[in-house]
């Protein structure tokens, strides 16, 4: 039997689109380059001590308040992350990967960003529309199901290397458990309550953002903690492709077999998922 | 007292095959059959109420009987499939969006049995959110929410999370919400089924105060019959979708439709329900204390069988009653009046006193009880065994017979003893 040629009609859409559709994929590349080398910008002009102290009052902060701002527990917690924070990211600094690890942050929150921005919206129309959350579902599980390599190959395709083919294959790969979460987070809040809501005569909007959106916010949230983690997880393999940060360093270690290299990087990226994923999980205020 | 709320032929059917399931029913096809035949659930079937201004109006059936689909169909939370709900002129099933919106946000609030309410915010902003919905400045409906929320007793709690309190405060909370927008009417679907047994009670006595003071029209639903009973103006009785009773809770007591509102019957405290009025003899035979002669009196008693009867002075005011042995004493000792043979200062009742309380006074004297008006004159008479009958929901002649059967056991028993 002939091979199925599925590859090659992919190939050729791909070439179709990125002929006929250059002035837009220009004015993504553009506006992507403009968002990550902002953000990488912000980070690096300030001074690095004084950023890891602002770093650890926020850790402090969101910390302390959700278990409580004024409360021992809250104490605790906030102190002993804003330590961390403090130590893990004088450690970067000393490893000589604070440039990287700042461009590694600002990829990751560019691309969680573009991801959110998107998915959330996205979730919530999922969650009002059944025929839309019927068509969505099995895409975003196909997605999630994908080994993360499929999506450089297009994103380099059309946005050929460095950045902004990252930040392409990040959102994408990341998206998911944001449209996933919000739409579940709203149909999951209880229908007696938005039956009440109904029933004073709120119009669907402000069922929407008086009650909806405020009662799935933990579950929203938690996609938010997820959507930034798997970026983070994908900016670090999108080296490969060029995107700037701790991810090269580690490519580097690989490429030359140099061990020290290499786990020194992956320390770092290990100390930035702590940080991320503390304080986004934070986010959500406690019951 | 004029109509508030009509229904009028509405029916709500569930399901993909509705068109066929309507022709069906208007076949007369019961729920099951419907069901089995078109896979569509006949939640409410040709139902007709009216609705008083003012009053409230209970209605009641087993679970998954419609009731609070027919609710719903009110404020058009559920849409009917056909037939018309009006509000004095408005007629709600032809209402768009807006015209609703403002129905639901103005004129029907709703209490709802698990509350429904937003958990993220305080008591206030939660009592305050019609009005925030409505569209009121935040000072106003907060001033409003905080003077609602001190009408059912929860001063102190405004800024509490709703969370935090238990279930009876909850639906006081449920409640003050729904009062806030200050609408004419109130949707309850079962509003204190979810709350303890003595938490219940309370708040439906407090609901009664309230009723007192707001005089709102209220639908209640309620799949207790001591609740309906004890609520209601009037009560409807659904099964199966249909209306299969409509009147006072008295009606519905002593004349019930038909089985099934029979069986609902069976269990209640009848004597709490049930009032001197319907029980007595209207209009009874009487003596006229400066006219009657004891032969009279014996002439009477005959016709009409009895043992006793009362005595009225010449404005029918009530005075006593007379005995049939006494009368005849008096007859032979050749008496012409019956004057000094007359029980007087005897208890009276009021039409309106419930049976259960009639019986203690029957305790006090053998004699029958009589019913009088606030100004003393006499109503009817009451009979002792026509309580018992009526709070064991029996007929009178069996109520005869089981006492004179137990008088048989006892005397027997009496006689056993003494044997042995
Ligand atoms: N959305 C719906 N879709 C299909 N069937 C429904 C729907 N809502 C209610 N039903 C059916 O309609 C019938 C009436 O339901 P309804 O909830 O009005 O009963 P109820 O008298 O309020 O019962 P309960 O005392 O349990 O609350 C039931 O047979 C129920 O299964
Ligand atoms: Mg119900």
């Amino acid at each position: 039997m002939d091979k199925i040629e599925i590859g090659n009609s992919v190939e050729q859409a791909i070439n179709y689109i990125s002929t006929e559709a250059s002035g837009f994929l220009d004015a993504i590349t553009n506006g992507i380059d403009f968002l990550v080398i902002g953000f990488q910008d912000i980070l690096l002009a300030v001074n690095p001590f004084v950023l890891i102290g602002l770093l650890a009052i926020l850790t402090y902060f969101l910390m302390a308040r959700h278990h409580g701002l004024f409360t021992k527990a809250g104490f605790k917690a906030g102190f002993g992350m804003a330590i961390f924070i403090v130590l893990g990211f004088l450690l970067l600094y000393g490893m000589q990967f604070w440039t990287e690890a700042m461009q590694t942050l600002a990829l990751v929150i560019s691309s969680a960003l573009i991801a959110l921005v998107i998915g959330i919206p996205l979730g919530i129309w999922a969650s009002r529309n059944d025929t839309l959350e019927s068509i969505v579902r099995p895409i975003l599980d196909f997605m999630q199901t994908m080994p993360a390599f499929v999506y450089l190959i297009p994103a380099i395709l059309f946005f050929s290397v460095g950045n902004v083919p990252g930040v392409v294959a990040t959102v994408v790969f990341s998206l998911p458990p944001a449209v996933r979460l919000t739409n579940l987070g709203i149909r999951g809040v209880a229908p007696d309550v938005v039956e009440a809501s109904k029933s004073f005569g709120a119009t669907p909007r402000q069922l929407l953002f008086k009650v909806q959106i405020p009662l799935a916010m933990p579950t929203i949230l938690a996609g938010v903690n997820q959507v930034i983690m798997l970026a983070l997880s994908m900016v670090v393999i999108a080296s490969m492709v060029g995107a700037a940060g701790l991810g090269q360093a580690v490519y580097k270690g690989i490429l030359k077999a140099d061990v020290g290299l290499g786990f020194e990087a992956g320390l770092g990226i290990v100390i930035l998922a702590i940080f991320l994923d503390r304080v986004t999980q934070a986010l959500a205020p406690k019951k | 007292m004029s109509d508030k709320i009509q229904i009028k032929d509405l029916d709500v059917i569930f399901g993909r095959r509705v068109k066929e399931a309507k022709k069906l029913v208007d076949q007369g096809l019961s729920k099951e059959e419907v069901l089995g035949k078109t896979g569509c659930t006949v939640a409410v079937n040709n139902a007709n109420i009216n609705i008083q201004e003012g009053e409230i109006f209970v209605v009641m059936g087993l679970s998954g009987s419609g009731k609070s689909t027919l609710l719903r169909c009110l404020n058009r939370l559920i849409e009917p499939t056909r037939g018309t709900v009006t509000l004095e002129d408005i007629d709600i099933t032809k209402a768009d969006s807006a015209k609703l919106r403002k129905l639901r946000r103005e004129d029907m609030s709703m209490v709802f049995q698990h509350f429904g309410l937003l958990p993220h915010r305080t008591v206030a902003s939660n009592v305050a959110f019609g009005l925030e919905i409505n569209g009121y400045p935040e000072k106003e409906r907060l001033e409003k929410a905080y003077k609602v929320i001190d009408t059912v007793g929860l001063k102190g709690y405004e800024e509490m999370m709703t969370g935090e309190l238990s279930g009876g405060m909850q639906q006081r909370v449920g409640l003050a919400r729904a009062l806030a927008n200050d609408p004419e009417i109130m949707l309850m679907d079962e509003a204190f089924s979810a709350l303890d047994p003595l938490i219940r009670t309370n708040m439906q006595d407090e609901l009664l105060t309230l009723q007192e003071k707001v005089k709102k029209t209220i639908l209640f639903i309620t799949h207790d019959l001591d609740e309906a009973l004890k609520l209601g103006d009037r009560i409807a009785i659904m099964k199966d979708g249909m209306i299969v009773q409509t009147g006072s809770p008295e009606d519905i007591l002593t004349k019930p439709a038909d089985d099934y509102v029979r069986s609902f019957v069976e269990n209640v405290d009848r004597g709490k329900i049930v009032t001197a009025g319907t029980v007595m003899f209207n209009n009874p035979e009487r003596l006229r204390l400066k006219t009657a002669g004891p032969a009279t009196a014996i002439r009477k008693m005959r016709a009409v069988g009895v043992t006793s009867l009362p005595v009225v002075d010449e404005n029918n005011n009530f005075i006593g009653f007379v005995k049939d042995e006494d009368m005849v004493k008096l007859q032979n000792e050749g008496e012409k009046s019956i004057e000094g043979k007359v029980y007087k200062e005897l208890n009276t009742v009021n039409e309106n006193v419930a049976i259960a309380d009639l019986l203690p006074l029957f305790l006090d004297s053998a004699l029958n009880l009589a019913v009088v008006d606030d100004d003393n004159k006499l109503k009817g008479v009451v009979v002792h065994s026509s309580v018992i009958a009526e709070m064991l929901g029996k007929e009178q002649e069996e109520v005869k017979q089981i006492r004179e059967d137990g008088l048989d056991n006892v005397n027997n028993e009496e006689g056993g003893n003494d044997n042995g």
